[in-house]
């Protein structure tokens, strides 16, 4: 029977190879996942864990999703900046202010590019970031709750995309805008853009301890588009590099108008000089406003507060702060190696990687060689900064991650491939396709000091024929190479959530231990929390009435309310009293203009319904916890709004 | 006879553990508690083995209808024990000295034995019988109701010592740490006893 199985795999084996391996060079049947084990690199039998936590941007989605890798498998989606029907985030009455912008209530965003804490270079997994492109915005996300605990928007910014990338202790995540705009906003003429629109770089500071972020300074940049950034490490620890394009500031036809220049620039921003130049006085406060949203976690609260001023800096008011280094060809990924030497920049429109080096950038500075200005700020020659270029003959390359052992991998979106090469050599040692349109990959761990370099991720645009077909929309599909040996093999390929544009691994064992499992009870300090049933009641303050409930496995306390009233705004404040691992509580009331709130154990939060009708309406819970979920269940009597019955509630009567 | 004192000293001494480390274990494990659920039996209470466990077994247990696990101040035993214990510490170190300076016979460590071992089989049978009660006094308006094959409704007593299947859970009862420390001491009186008996004529007695 078993030799039968094997002839079997043989022959299916080579028909795969016949039929497959078309752009495969016509080499081997190296991807085929029944020749090569590849089912078994990838399976993770049940009770087993996953080797690595991998957090993909959403992009138009606005949240964050978690995978594991190498399964596949996700494990949930983390709200940050979108509604969130599964936990009513955005309509829990106490997390709605995390959404809050000067520009009112805004409960959607585009979230791009998510970066992990690190120490000395290090991934250290307290928290992770993630920007919201459309309305700009920083999120920071604990890797203990996996809950957006911050959201600070940023001023005289728009596009916000060059975001969030951090430097190496978490001393700064910046923010730098794609769209430059009119700075302050106002009313003028969109051709005169060129001169007048400015491209704000904000570097907001971290609090090492709580995590608390504030803009520190906006860099006021000439109007160009700031793509994509990327922060030195090692020797180049102090640099933050972004990419640029547009630097011929058209305003229209930008497909054309903005790929004139046959070079477009990485602007090196020496960021320690002007937190120096700041920290003694330097740099102009400017009125501004916008909203910085803080959750509190034992409160289960986020406030809102509006900031009314920032910091910004002129770059020709500090001297050795910023240069442009040539690069072609509107390049998007900038990346720098594990060893803060090499600074890649990926011409989206050229089939070559240009790669600078930080030592011979440090060398033209010194030597004062420059090749004219921009605004003002010293342009370097192209050919004092080289360090290399990769011949790929690969078409639109994007993104460049390192696997820590002298190799990187660069995706190139046209010709849909990952092709690895080899830094300092810039040989290229392997290349293979993507299904399809790649855009970021990323290996865990893969932009710090010290990536873990056992698998790179592909996050592609375009599934077509990946799955099952669900009629013209498809989730888009993520390929997961393993990366240990000298060729990349494609071992799996899994559908994600949203439009990931980058995602951030780390390794399991960094993030599970300390995950928390509960919330504690005895340190709920929410204003309507009742932490004993026996605190149970409902109290009315004018057409407002407030019922502070607990829930246990399996009932309500009250779970009988009587004497609410047609035009009453009802809160119900509900305090989930289990103190066990993924024991969560629902509560979904009929009719309500709102979502349910899952509540975790331990956790109070709140719930608004404004009866319409007289009647005896239902509430129950909404995930099932118990053999008697069904029975976890309670009623509002709704008298009209000229009764005279006095509030009441009971349970067990 | 010294040496055999000594020993006698040091025996009722370990009993001091008992204030610091559980005498009982039990564990109730199963499938949806990849990290089990477990009750450290104290000699003044009953504790979580890890934080809020009690709580979450009460949770459990209220469905068949046992009641909730005592409190100290919801048993004597759990005021009584740490009095009887000390006082079996300070009789048996009391003998023990008292054999040193040789005041007393050997024969006296035997009876501290004797009646250690007593109490000890009187706390068992304590214990059993709140465990009988706990598992078997049910609520008559218990949610669930299960019954035995024959008929008779399902009881829920933990075992004593050792392991028992009781509906999805594994539960298993053993003897903790300050439990070992008393059966050494003892061992250790019943040691010295020994000693004693060996060396009777070589002393003055
Ligand atoms: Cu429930």
């Amino acid at each position: 029977m078993k030799k039968y199985k094997y002839q079997l795999i043989a022959l299916f084996g080579s028909a795969l190879m016949f039929t497959g391996c078309g752009n495969q060079n016509g080499e081997s049947s190296s991807n085929s996942a029944l020749a090569s084990n590849n089912a078994e690199k990838v399976y993770v039998a049940p009770g087993e864990q996953d080797e690595f936590y991998a957090f993909m941007s959403g992009g138009y989605s606005g949240n964050l999703t978690v995978y594991g890798l190498p399964s596949g498998r996700m494990f949930k989606e983390i709200p940050v900046f979108s509604q969130f029907a599964t936990s009513g985030y955005g309509y829990s009455e106490e997390t709605k202010p995390m959404l809050n912008t000067s520009f009112g209530f805004v409960p959607w965003d585009d979230s791009h590019h998510p970066d992990i804490s690190q120490s000395k270079g290090e991934l250290d997994g307290r928290w992770i970031f993630i920007n919201g492109n459309n309305t700009p915005r920083i999120a920071r996300i604990s890797l203990t709750t996996f809950e957006t605990e911050e959201i600070i928007e940023i001023p005289n910014s728009a596009g916000n995309h060059s975001s969030s990338f951090i430097t190496e202790n978490t001393e700064y995540v910046v923010a730098g805008t794609r769209f430059s705009v009119p700075v302050p906003q106002r009313d003028m003429p969109i051709n005169e853009y060129k001169a007048n629109f400015k491209g704000a770089l904000s570097f907001i500071s971290v609090d090492p301890e709580h995590g608390h972020m504030d803009i520190k300074f906006q860099l006021m940049m000439p109007g160009f588009n700031y793509d994509l950034s990327h922060p030195g490490r090692d020797k180049s620890h102090g640099w933050f590099f972004f990419t640029t394009y547009n630097t011929e500031e058209a305003n229209s036809l930008l497909e054309v108008n903005a790929s004139q220049n046959d070079k477009d620039f990485i602007a090196a921003v020496n960021w320690k000089v002007i937190e120096e130049y700041v920290n003694n006085g330097g740099g102009e406060l400017m009125p501004a406003n916008y909203a910085h949203n803080v959750y509190d976690e034992s409160t289960h609260t986020a406030t809102s507060t509006m900031k009314k001023e920032v910091l910004t800096v002129d770059p020709l008011k500090v001297p050795g702060a910023v240069y442009f280094l040539p690069t072609p060809k509107s390049p998007h990924g900038c990346d720098v190696d594990p060893t803060g030497q090499y600074i890649i920049g990926n011409g989206k429109l050229s089939a070559d990687l240009t790669v600078h080096s930080f030592d011979r950038m440090i060398e033209a500075i010194e030597g004062k060689k420059f090749d004219g200005e921009a605004y003002g700020i010293p342009i370097l020659k192209f050919e004092d900064v080289l360090a290399g270029t990769v011949k790929s003959g690969g078409l639109g390359p994007l993104h460049t991650e390192f696997d820590g052992k002298g190799n990187a991998y660069t995706t190139f979106f046209i010709s849909s491939e990952v092709v690895k090469w080899k830094l300092g050599t810039w040989e290229v040692i392997d290349r293979k396709p993507t299904f399809y349109s790649v855009g970021h990959l990323m290996i865990p761990g893969g932009n710090s000091r010290k990536p873990f370099g056992k698998y790179v991720v592909a996050m592609n645009k375009i599934t077509k024929d990946r799955y099952l077909p669900t009629g013209p929309e498809l989730e888009h599909s993520a390929q997961l190479y393993d990366i240990t040996g000298d060729k990349m093999e494609l071992i799996y390929d899994f559908p994600t959530h949203g439009e990931p544009h980058y995602a951030a691994g780390i390794p399991a064992e960094l993030l599970a231990p300390k995950s928390k499992k509960i919330y504690r009870l005895d340190e709920n300090k929410h204003p309507y929390a009742v932490t004993s049933p026996d605190g149970a009641k409902v109290v009315r303050e004018g057409n407002e009435v407030h019922i502070y409930m607990s829930m246990i496995r399996s009932h309500f306390t009250p779970d009988n309310i009587e004497g609410v009233k047609v035009g009453d705004k009802v809160y119900f404040h509900i305090t989930n009293h289990e103190q066990d691992f993924d024991v969560p509580h629902g509560f979904a009331m009929i009719g309500q203009n709102t979502s349910e709130l899952l509540i975790m154990p331990g956790q109070t939060k709140s719930s608004v319904w404004e009866p319409k009708k007289p009647g005896v309406w239902p509430f129950y819970c909404t995930d099932f916890c118990s053999a008697l979920h069904q029975e976890m269940q309670g009623y509002v009597r709704v008298s009209p709004a000229d009764s005279n019955i006095e509030l009441s509630w009971s349970l067990g009567d | 006879m010294k040496k055999a004192s000594i020993f006698m000293i040091i025996g009722p001494l370990l009993l001091i553990g008992l204030y610091f480390f559980p005498l009982w274990n039990i564990i109730l494990g199963a499938p949806q508690y990849p990290e089990p659920l477990g009750m450290n039996i104290h000699i003044d209470g009953i504790r979580d083995m890890n934080e809020f466990d009690l709580k979450n077994i009460d949770g459990l247990n209220h469905y068949i209808g046992m009641r909730t696990l005592p409190k100290p101040e919801d048993m004597w035993e759990f005021s009584t024990f740490p009095i009887v214990i000390g006082g079996m510490v300070a009789l048996g170190v009391l003998i023990g000295l008292l054999g040193y300076f040789g005041k007393l016979s050997y024969k006296w460590f035997a009876g501290w034995f004797i009646l250690m071992s007593i109490l000890g089989v009187l706390g068992m049978y304590d214990f059993n019988a709140w465990m009988v009660d706990y598992g078997t006094n049910l609520d008559p308006h218990a949610i669930m109701k299960l019954a035995n094959p024959d008929g008779t409704p399902m009881t829920y007593k933990p075992p004593l010592l050792g392991h028992a299947k009781m509906l999805n859970f594994d539960v298993t009862s053993l003897p903790e740490t300050g439990a070992w420390l008393m059966f050494l001491g003892m061992m250790l009186t019943l040691l010295a006893f020994y000693l004693g008996w060996k060396n009777r004529n070589s002393t003055t007695q």
